[in-house]
């Protein structure tokens, strides 16, 4: 199918009207587009809120687990870290949240990753 | 025994070399190419492209390489009634005639979308959809450069490929091109990337000349974050949403989803890091030199070249000018909630136009961290010019 796409282009000239109504459909029509998966995106946001407020829901009757262990500040959720050790992630999060001057403990990390030189 | 005649070796000799049959256009055309592999190597624009784009360009307008001693013959895929014998290529192509099957089946172009979407996090998007808005806007400069390649004579297929530039994502301008102008691919995609790299230089200007410098502090509140399913499930439905609305996206759109997938599904991980890093290294290195390979001088020293690169970068600065005046709007919408500057990053050209906007915003207000909120609109930029591709393609 590519390769007989390859050879169907055909040249034609268009006037500036033409030029001006194709201009405006596409980018009304890319606006179009982007609105849908905009509209899509609330939905899918609200129906996984839904459905994880609802699993919540279910395991409240549940016996209550010990509570877990407070955790030290600065170390809110889990962070992966790629290649890196533990003390040079420590000094990663203190020196950023230093930059930025917020407390760790308001900063949340995902990840940390090595980058070389040639992977940029 | 005959004496030899060291004059006749000398002078086959030079008749032989390239020396012999060089024109004016091809010296000019070797000074160009050595000019971008200066950009790529010394000033670092978008070196892992603009350099293989460059050497392309310098190996095929080579004084001598002609018939079986080329490696890229223009012939065999630009002549008249658009034409192509596959068979004859392989069979008595050059290398790089070869390796621009890649470019010319759509090949290429697709793996790298594999390649950006497995690097890429639409996490930022996904926490606040309203981004996608802005990355639509920032399609503006397509469309007002189609306008005005009209204008200009261009026909319809090269005002089209034209125009896509104004996408800032090399691989969609390639795409596009090699469909609808294969001709001038090699000047497309060397402004498409030129324009990428000094995306820097380009839009704070712009930037700053439509907002204020109060607009320009706003800091913007900390993004939601966003849940494992929402990330797996919104590739899917993405391609699913897409393709079906605009069944010419489905190539860029479906490989840039697919590769979304491998990265955010969690279970091929391998898959995904092959096509992050390998994959997508080899196929840079096959598309860089083949592409260049087609700026061959006679089709490239043209003054329809140098409206191409003007109107390229016009498309450029209307992009980004259409995010930000997009950015203004929601600003106000929202009782002054969103940066205006993050609509610039809706150009695509991920992550670079994100940095931009993120450094012009530290410059007034150091506090401001901007880069995840512009990281949104910026990958709602991929999408967008994607869609934008699908319908020059569907349409010209």
């Amino acid at each position: 199918m590519m390769f007989s796409m390859a050879a169907s282009t055909t040249t034609k000239y268009f006037s500036v009207s033409e030029g001006l109504l194709y201009a405006l459909i596409g980018f009304v029509l890319v606006i179009v587009v982007l609105i849908v998966l905009m509209g899509f995106i609330y939905l899918l946001s609200y129906i996984v809120r839904k459905f994880s407020e609802k699993k919540k829901g279910d395991a409240a009757p549940a016996p209550a687990e010990p509570t877990a262990p407070e955790l030290a500040p600065g170390s809110s959720g889990n962070i992966k870290l790629y290649n890196v050790d533990d003390r040079t992630a420590a000094m990663v999060m203190a020196i950023v949240a230093d930059e930025l001057e917020i407390p760790l403990n308001e900063l949340r990390f995902i990840s940390i990753k090595e980058i070389n030189e040639e992977e940029k | 025994m005959n004496a030899v005649n060291i004059v006749d070796i000398l002078k086959n000799l030079g008749e032989s070399s390239g020396f012999a049959g060089v024109h004016w256009q091809q010296i000019v055309m070797i000074i160009v190419a050595c000019v971008l592999l200066f950009l790529g190597i010394a000033k670092k624009f978008e070196p892992l492209l603009l350099v293989g784009i460059a050497f392309g360009m310098l190996i095929t307008n080579l004084p001598g390489l002609t018939g079986a001693d080329a490696l890229f013959h223009s012939d065999m895929w630009f002549s008249a009634g658009g034409k192509i014998d596959y068979g004859e290529v392989l069979l008595h192509g050059g290398l790089l005639d070869v390796l621009y099957i890649g470019v010319k089946t759509g090949l290429y172009p697709c793996l790298i979308f594999i390649g950006v979407g497995a690097m890429t996090d639409f996490g930022p998007m996904l926490a606040n959809p309203k981004s996608l808005i802005l990355g639509a806007a920032a399609q503006l400069g397509i469309y007002m450069a189609l306008i005005l390649a009209i204008v200009f004579g261009f026909s319809g297929n090269i005002a089209a490929s034209v125009a896509i530039i104004g996408g800032a994502d090399g691989p969609t301008a390639i795409f596009v091109t090699k469909t609808l102008a294969p001709e001038k691919l090699g000047a497309i995609a060397i402004a498409a990337y030129s324009y990428m790299a000094l995306i820097p230089l380009i839009q704070p200007p712009i930037m700053r000349a439509l907002t204020t410098q109060k607009e320009r502090m706003i800091k913007m509140d900390q993004l939601r974050t966003v849940s494992k399913a929402e990330k797996i499930i919104f590739p899917i439905a993405v391609t699913i949403i897409t393709c079906i609305l605009l069944p010419s996206v489905a190539p860029l759109l479906g490989c840039l989803m697919f590769g979304n997938l491998l990265k955010e599904c969690g279970v091929t991980e391998r898959l995904s890091d092959t096509a992050q890093n390998a994959l997508m290294n080899i196929v840079t290195l096959f598309l860089g030199i083949s592409v260049g390979a087609t700026a061959v001088y006679s089709s490239f020293l043209t003054i329809e070249t140098l409206l191409i690169v003007v109107l390229g970068l016009v498309a450029f600065c209307f992009s980004t000018a259409g995010g930000v005046l997009m950015g203004k709007l929601m600003c106000w919408i929202t009782k002054g909630k969103i940066n205006p500057l993050i609509g610039a990053a809706g150009v695509s050209a991920v992550p670079m136009a994100a940095r931009v906007a993120h450094n012009e915003g530290k410059k007034y207000n150091p506090d401001n961290y901007l880069l995840m909120h512009a990281m949104g609109p910026n990958v709602a930029g991929v999408i967008g010019s994607a869609v934008a591709a699908g319908f020059l393609l569907a349409i010209f």
